[in-house]
């Protein structure tokens, strides 16, 4: 049952993403455009997608999730380095290409190699990530 | 109005309903980078959960094509910006722990701080580099 709604969701996010456009990149980086020709539907993507998610956390308030267990908790609200240091590095590789990692993943559906090379380098990336922090931590602790 | 808005509307509906979908039915947040992730770095619980997610996002983008309503990246064909600019977004996801689908939509829908400090600083750092390319460099 799980399985079956997380396909189904899969599903949605990638039908999503095939009919807003945001699989093109010249329209992710216009919406990053600001001084040139800016094209604001990546607004509209996000806008779109956020009413059913304000319904549905609204929804988790007094309910349980279908197949059992217990919904996230309530965000933390503490601003770390790390938080900021991440965001403006993504920020810095979805400006380059216009990639982020939703249409990565589903990129490899309708073909393009730049899709597939930025995807692998992205799992590089997300792979590279928990060495490479315990080499800094215990760089910074023996400073 | 361009046609191009209504589409993104339609379509960012379609991803917040996954999005809702996966919440409500799982009690999970659909956060592609964390989905990943968690795959990638063998820290992610519920993998049978995660893969079926995975399959659904590849899946059906494959069957739209496949019936004939193709799309492109329209991606760069620079080989050094696309391997950079997927290792800068494997690492900075993974530091941040969410990205446009965590933080944007799961986290501002929820009125998380963190998600808004964090997509301010995405979406700053994006207008930045995609300015200073084509200032400095044409592209």
């Amino acid at each position: 049952m799980r399985a079956v709604i997380a396909l189904l969701s899969g599903a949605f996010f990638g039908a999503g993403l095939h009919i807003s456009g945001m699989t093109d990149t010249t329209r992710v980086r216009g919406f990053l455009d600001i001084t040139g020709a800016w094209d604001p539907t990546l607004a509209f993507v996000m806008g779109g997608a956020i009413l059913p998610m304000l319904l549905a956390w609204r929804l988790t308030r007094t309910r349980k999730p279908l197949t059992g267990g217990d919904f996230p908790a309530p965000p933390a609200q503490e601003i770390t380095r790390p938080l900021i240091v991440g965001s403006v590095l993504f920020g810095i590789g979805w400006g380059l290409v216009g990639l982020c990692p939703g249409p990565a993943v589903a990129s490899i559906s309708y073909g393009g190699w730049q899709g597939a090379v930025f995807l692998a380098a992205m799992l590089a990336g997300m792979w590279a990530l928990p060495p490479l922090r315990r080499a800094l931590d215990s760089r910074t602790r023996a400073a | 109005m361009d046609i191009a808005w209504v589409y993104g509307l339609l379509g960012g509906l379609l991803i917040g309903c996954g999005g809702a979908l996966f919440l409500l039915g799982t009690g999970r947040i659909m956060g592609a980078s964390g989905l990943v992730g968690g795959i990638v770095d063998g820290t992610g619980r519920d993998k049978g959960t995660t893969l079926a997610f995975l399959l659904g996002l590849i899946g059906l983008p494959a069957l739209l094509s496949l019936g004939g309503w193709q799309v492109d990246t329209q991606a760069t064909p620079q080989l050094a910006l696309l391997v950079f600019g997927g290792l800068a977004v494997g690492v900075g996801t993974r530091l941040a722990n969410g990205c446009t689908s965590g933080h944007g939509v799961c986290g501002l829908s929820r009125f998380s701080l963190r998600g808004l400090v964090a997509t301010l600083a995405y979406i700053g750092a994006g207008a930045a580099t995609v300015t200073a390319l084509r200032w400095g460099l044409g592209l």
